[in-house]
């Protein structure tokens, strides 16, 4: 089934062909857990895919939603700047930096001092890890009652991944999952469920926690986790504490909603679609192929933004110095000119690494292959204990125009 | 037709032909040969064609540009002839042209 023809609530949120293209405003953040967005993006790409809007919540702001026009933009990084920040609102006052959000020279080198903990050799060496990880959470789980597989499958895996990779307190991983929420959340995102204060109360004790072990590995001899790796290179040891703040949170962020919601929308995925599912059962080698099909149907995170440096000509619209240029990775990923049937989900789909999931230019996602790693092993696992994860409810998800993520998603486990 | 040899990481070799105005990563494609991902369609912006050119041809295959050299960055375990793969066109020049490739794509 395609993801477009999941019913929206009419009374709420109005037909996209019944408004002038200009009342159109990807970044209200109901559109998305109401599964409205699909129909609105497929308009944009069809009428108007470099398309302006003056939005009352976030100001003017310019929609990428074509998969070439975004790749442009994402390897255009002169022309177009990653700073102050990378999702379509504007901070109030609480903006720490970080490096996703931030141009060369900066950008680059503090990028490559943390890329040695996801490398793919020290994947290697942690992947018997990771599986005996997921075998355990697997084989703790109730057969044949209801349950949400968000919180004890799909947050409890990358919490475990997260508190390996910075090395934390493995008892006190769920921290993580908490300060990732609060970091990705908020209204720059299109969710008012929380104040600016109390998120910058929340992170401030995030921050205090992190320097006491900021301290520890700094005291230590270099170990291959994000602190210490920061902690005692010379581009980074002397940052300070907004901006470890700012990097902690974009590799907790970077390591969470979006494995965690990829889990998540796999098992969706092969609900809506049970001939793939068969497919999967009859022929596990084709994991690896559906978990970058995962990765592109789900797009964890909808959107990256920009600022332009310049004027720039694209679409034939001229992107003026200083406008905000918004990247929806979650349309160019059905844009079917580069992707055959691309509302499908298809997990022996052809090419299927070819999507926009990850950005793509200096910014492209650092945690790729430990994603892939992850989503795969979970499902080679599954396979080997059960039958069906069966969806035995209605998905909820969350509201932000950013994470396309889940809360809760009932399911039946059947073994095999 | 230009021939162009791959070596993959453990050894095996391929040696294939490749047609003219193609570029290494798009025949390392056609052509199935393991350890050349390609994840952005040769736009220069993914460095998952990462590939050594062996360095009697290092000179034939022209200068990095600054996008090249910023992606390459990124790859994992880079050398003095490190290159991308959809950057380097195959022409007559390049026949019989010698690349290898990294033990993984980042
Ligand atoms: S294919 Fe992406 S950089 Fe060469």
């Amino acid at each position: 089934m395609s993801q477009a023809a999941v019913k929206t609530e009419e009374s709420v949120i109005p037909d996209p062909y019944s408004l002038p293209l200009d009342e159109i405003d990807m970044g209200k953040a109901a559109l998305y857990p109401a599964q409205a967005h699909w129909a609105y993006f497929e308009r944009l790409r069809k009428e108007d895919p470099v398309h302006f809007c003056e939005s009352e919540e976030f100001g003017p702001y310019w929609s990428i939603t074509k998969f070439n026009d975004i790749v442009h933009v994402d390897t255009h990084h002169k022309q177009f700047s990653s700073e102050p920040q990378i999702v379509i609102g504007d901070a109030v006052d609480f903006q720490p930096p970080m490096f996703i959000a931030m141009d060369q020279p900066k950008h680059d080198v503090q990028r490559k001092v943390v890329t040695p903990a996801v490398s793919p050799v020290q994947l290697s060496e942690v992947e018997p890890m990771i599986r005996k990880r997921v075998g355990d959470v697997l084989d703790s789980l109730p057969v044949g009652e209801t349950f949400n597989w968000v919180d004890l499958v799909s947050i409890e895996l990358t919490t475990q991944m997260l508190a390996t990779l910075f090395d934390f307190p493995f008892e006190e991983r769920r921290k993580l999952t908490y300060w990732s929420d609060i970091s990705a959340s908020g209204p720059q995102v299109g969710d008012d469920s929380m104040t600016e204060e109390f998120r910058l109360q929340e992170l401030t004790k995030c921050l205090e926690e992190f320097n006491a072990l900021w301290q520890e590995r700094k005291a230590q001899p270099r170990k291959n986790d994000f602190i210490s790796l920061m902690a005692h290179h010379p581009d980074m040891q002397d940052m300070d504490p907004m901006e470890y703040l700012g990097n902690l949170m974009l590799l907790i962020v970077g390591g969470n909603d979006t494995t965690r919601n990829s889990m998540s929308g796999g098992v969706v995925a092969l609900n809506q679609n049970p001939a793939e599912y068969d497919k999967l059962r009859a022929d596990p080698s084709l994991i690896p192929n559906m978990v970058s099909e995962i990765i592109r149907w789900q797009t964890p995170l909808a959107h990256m933004r920009r600022n332009a440096l310049e004027d720039v000509e694209l679409g034939g619209k001229t992107i003026k110095k200083g406008d905000k240029v918004v990247m929806w990775y979650i349309s160019g990923n059905r844009d079917d000119e580069v992707i055959d049937r691309p509302d499908d989900f298809i997990i022996d789909r052809p090419k299927a690494r070819h999507h926009v999931s990850f950005g793509f230019g200096i910014h492209r996602c650092m945690g790729n292959r430990l994603a892939e790693m992850q989503i795969k092993i979970l499902w080679e696992e599954i396979l080997k204990r059960f039958s069906n994860v069966e969806l035995v409810g209605e998905p909820v998800r969350v509201t932000s125009n950013f994470v396309m993520g889940y809360s809760d998603l009932p399911v039946k486990l059947h073994v095999k | 037709m230009v021939q162009v040899t791959y070596i993959e990481h453990n050894g095996t070799t391929h040696e294939v032909d490749a047609t003219e105005g193609h570029s290494l990563m798009e025949v390392a494609i056609e052509k199935m040969i393991p350890g050349i991902d390609g994840d952005c369609g040769g736009a220069c912006a993914c460095a998952t064609c990462h590939v050594f050119v062996d360095e009697a041809w290092l000179a034939k295959t022209g200068q990095k540009d600054d996008m090249e050299t910023s992606m390459l960055e990124f790859a994992e375990g880079i050398e003095a002839n490190s290159r991308l793969a959809c950057q380097i066109k195959a022409s007559a020049d390049l026949d019989g042209i010698v690349v290898r490739i990294p033990e993984s794509q980042h």
